[in-house]
C-alpha cells in the first residue's frame, strides 16, 4: 500500500511538473507577476545572503590560512578560497538560505491560499492559478537564483579579501587578480547552471507543497517544513551530481 | 429523478411556470474512497429562479456545487449549464463557462495579501484584460455599492468582519456580470441580523443581475427567506422538492428537525 501512494505521488509530481512546463512556454504569459516575484526573490533573501556569505568567507579564509601557512602556501589562499567559493560554498550558501526563506514562504503562501480556498476561487472566476501563482513561483527563483549565487560570491570574496589584508597587507588587486586567474569559465558556467537547477528545485518543491496542503492549519505547516525539508536535500543531490557532471568536463 | 425524490404537484407547476432551464444535473454520483457523498442526485434550476438546497452538514450540499463548476470531478454522471456538458469541455471553454458562474465561498475566500480594490480588480484585469484605471474604479466602486461597502475599498480582507467577508467575496463574482450564482453557505457562521442582510443581498442580487442561483445552506431561515423551491438533500440524494411551506407540510423525517429548531 505505501509502495502504491509513494508510486501514485511520483506520478502526481510528475504531471505537476509536466504542467509547469506547458504553462511556461503557452500562452498567456505572465510577465509582469514574474518580474514582481523575482523581485520579491530578491528582496526577501538578500539580507541573509549579504551577512551568510560575508561571513563564510572571512571563516573559511581563517580557518584555511593556518594549514597552507604549515606547508608556506599562504600566498595560495586567495586561488584557494576562490575556487571553494564559486564552485561549492557560494551556491551552497544562497541555495539552502532560499530553501529555507523562500522555499518556506512559497509552501506558506500557496498552502494557506488552498486551506483557504483562494485557489479554488481563482479557478472558479477563470483566472488561470495555475500560471498566475506557480509558473511565476518557479521561474522567479529559476531565474533568481544564480543572479543572487553571484552576488554572495563576490560579498563571499570581499570578507575573504578583508581577511587576507588584515594578516598579510594584500592589496584589493592582487587579491582579485589572484582570484581570478585561478577561475575557469567551466567553474562560473556549472555554477550558475546549478544555481538555476537549486532555485527551481526550490520552486518546484515549494509550490508543490503549498499547492496540494491538506486542508486545515497544520496542512500549512506541513507545506512550509516538507518545502524547507525536501528542497535543502534536492539542493545536496544536484550539488553530487553537478559535481560529477562538472567532472567529466575538467578531464 | 430517484423513486424516493418526493416532487409535490406545485414545485412542478412553478417549474412550468419558470421557463428555460439552465442547470441541469443527471445521476451525479460521487465517492471519497468508499465514503459515497452523491448518491445519484438530479436536479435543474430554472432561469431567474432562487433554488436552496437543504441539508445537515456532510450530505454532499458543498460538493455538489464545486462538481457544477469543475472543481471536483464526479464519479459519474451529468452536469448540463447553460447548454454545456461540464465534463465534456476543453479547459479554455470550461474557463469561458466559468466566467458565467458566480461561485460565493463559505469562507469568502478573499485574496488576503490584496486590498479589496485589488480583490475586485483582480478579475477583471485577468479575465476581461481591462487595465484602464479609470474605467476598473468605476467598476469597483459600482459593484461595492451594490453590497453597500463603498467604503472599504482600500481596507485588507483582514480587517474586515464576517459579513463584510461575505459581500465583498459576492461583489468580486458580480463584477463579471454572471449568469448563475452559486452560494455555498452563505449565512454560516454569521449573526441572524447579517444573516438578513445577506439574505436580503441574494434577493437584491436577482433582481438588479437577472441571475439564476442554487443557496447552498443548513440554515433554515435563509431557506425560508431566499427560496423559490428547496430541495432537500439527504445522504446525497435530492430525497424532498417543494416551496418552503410544502416543505414543512410534508413532515419527513429527515428534513422535520430543520423546521422544529
Amino acid at each position: 500500500m505505501k509502495v502504491r501512494k509513494f508510486l501514485l505521488r511520483l506520478a502526481d509530481i510528475y504531471s505537476f511538473v509536466q504542467k509547469v512546463f506547458k504553462h511556461f512556454f503557452f500562452p498567456p504569459y505572465e510577465g509582469r507577476e514574474i518580474l514582481r516575484q523575482c523581485f520579491m526573490v530578491g528582496n526577501k533573501s538578500l539580507f541573509l545572503i549579504t551577512f551568510t556569505a560575508f561571513l563564510a568567507g572571512i571563516v573559511f579564509t581563517k580557518q584555511s590560512r593556518p594549514s597552507l601557512a604549515s606547508f608556506g602556501a599562504e600566498s595560495w589562499l586567495p586561488s584557494l578560497v576562490s575556487q571553494a567559493v564559486i564552485r561549492s560554498l557560494g551556491p551552497l550558501i544562497t541555495g539552502l538560505i532560499c530553501a529555507g526563506k523562500l522555499g518556506s514562504n512559497i509552501g506558506a503562501e500557496l498552502g494557506s491560499m488552498q486551506v483557504g480556498e483562494q485557489i479554488d476561487a481563482m479557478e472558479v472566476s477563470g483566472t488561470r492559478p495555475f500560471s498566475y501563482l506557480v509558473v511565476t513561483r518557479i521561474t522567479a527563483t529559476t531565474l533568481m537564483l544564480p543572479i543572487l549565487v553571484v552576488y554572495a560570491d563576490v560579498v563571499a570574496l570581499i570578507g575573504s579579501f578583508l581577511m587576507v589584508n588584515f594578516f598579510n597587507n594584500s592589496s584589493f588587486l592582487l587579491y582579485f587578480n589572484e582570484v581570478s586567474e585561478n577561475i575557469s569559465y567551466l567553474d562560473i558556467f556549472s555554477s550558475l547552471i546549478k544555481s538555476a537547477f537549486f532555485g527551481f528545485a526550490i520552486g518546484i518543491v515549494g509550490c508543490y507543497a503549498g499547492y496540494h496542503s491538506e486542508k486545515g492549519t497544520t496542512g500549512v505547516g506541513k507545506a512550509a517544513n516538507t518545502s524547507v525539508v525536501v528542497s535543502m536535500i534536492l539542493i545536496f543531490v544536484i550539488d553530487l551530481l553537478s559535481l560529477q557532471f562538472t567532472n567529466l568536463f575538467r578531464r | 429523478m430517484t423513486s424516493q425524490h418526493v416532487h409535490t404537484a406545485s414545485a412542478r407547476s412553478a417549474h412550468q411556470k419558470n421557463g428555460n432551464v439552465v442547470v441541469s444535473v443527471r445521476n451525479l454520483k460521487k465517492a471519497f474512497g468508499d465514503r459515497p457523498v452523491l448518491n445519484d442526485v438530479n436536479l435543474v434550476l430554472y432561469e431567474s429562479e432562487n433554488l436552496v438546497i437543504l441539508g445537515r452538514s456532510g450530505t454532499g450540499k458543498s460538493v455538489l456545487i464545486k462538481c457544477m463548476v469543475g472543481l471536483i470531478r464526479p464519479d459519474s454522471g451529468y452536469i448540463n449549464i447553460l447548454g454545456k456538458e461540464v465534463f465534456k469541455l476543453s479547459p479554455k471553454e470550461l474557463n469561458e463557462l466559468r466566467l458565467e458562474i458566480g461561485f460565493s465561498f463559505q469562507g469568502s475566500a478573499l485574496y488576503d495579501s490584496m486590498t479589496v480594490r485589488e480583490n475586485l480588480e483582480f478579475p477583471l484585469k485577468r479575465n476581461l484584460g481591462i487595465h484602464d484605471s479609470k474605467k476598473l474604479h468605476e467598476l469597483v466602486m459600482t459593484a461595492l455599492d451594490d453590497v453597500g461597502l463603498q467604503h472599504a475599498v482600500n481596507m485588507m480582507p483582514a480587517e474586515l468582519s464576517g459579513g463584510m467577508k461575505k459581500r465583498i467575496g459576492i461583489a468580486r463574482t458580480l463584477i463579471l456580470n454572471p449568469k448563475i450564482m452559486l452560494y455555498d453557505e452563505p449565512t454560516a457562521g454569521l449573526d441572524p441580523i447579517t444573516s438578513t442582510e445577506i439574505n436580503d443581498l441574494i434577493l437584491s442580487v436577482r433582481e438588479k443581475y437577472h441571475t439564476s442561483s442554487i443557496i447552498i445552506t443548513h440554515d433554515i431561515s435563509s431557506a425560508k427567506h431566499t427560496s423559490d423551491r428547496i430541495i432537500g438533500l439527504v445522504d446525497g440524494r435530492c430525497k424532498i422538492e417543494g416551496t418552503f411551506e410544502e416543505l414543512r407540510n410534508a413532515k419527513d423525517a429527515d428534513l422535520e428537525p430543520f423546521f422544529n429548531y
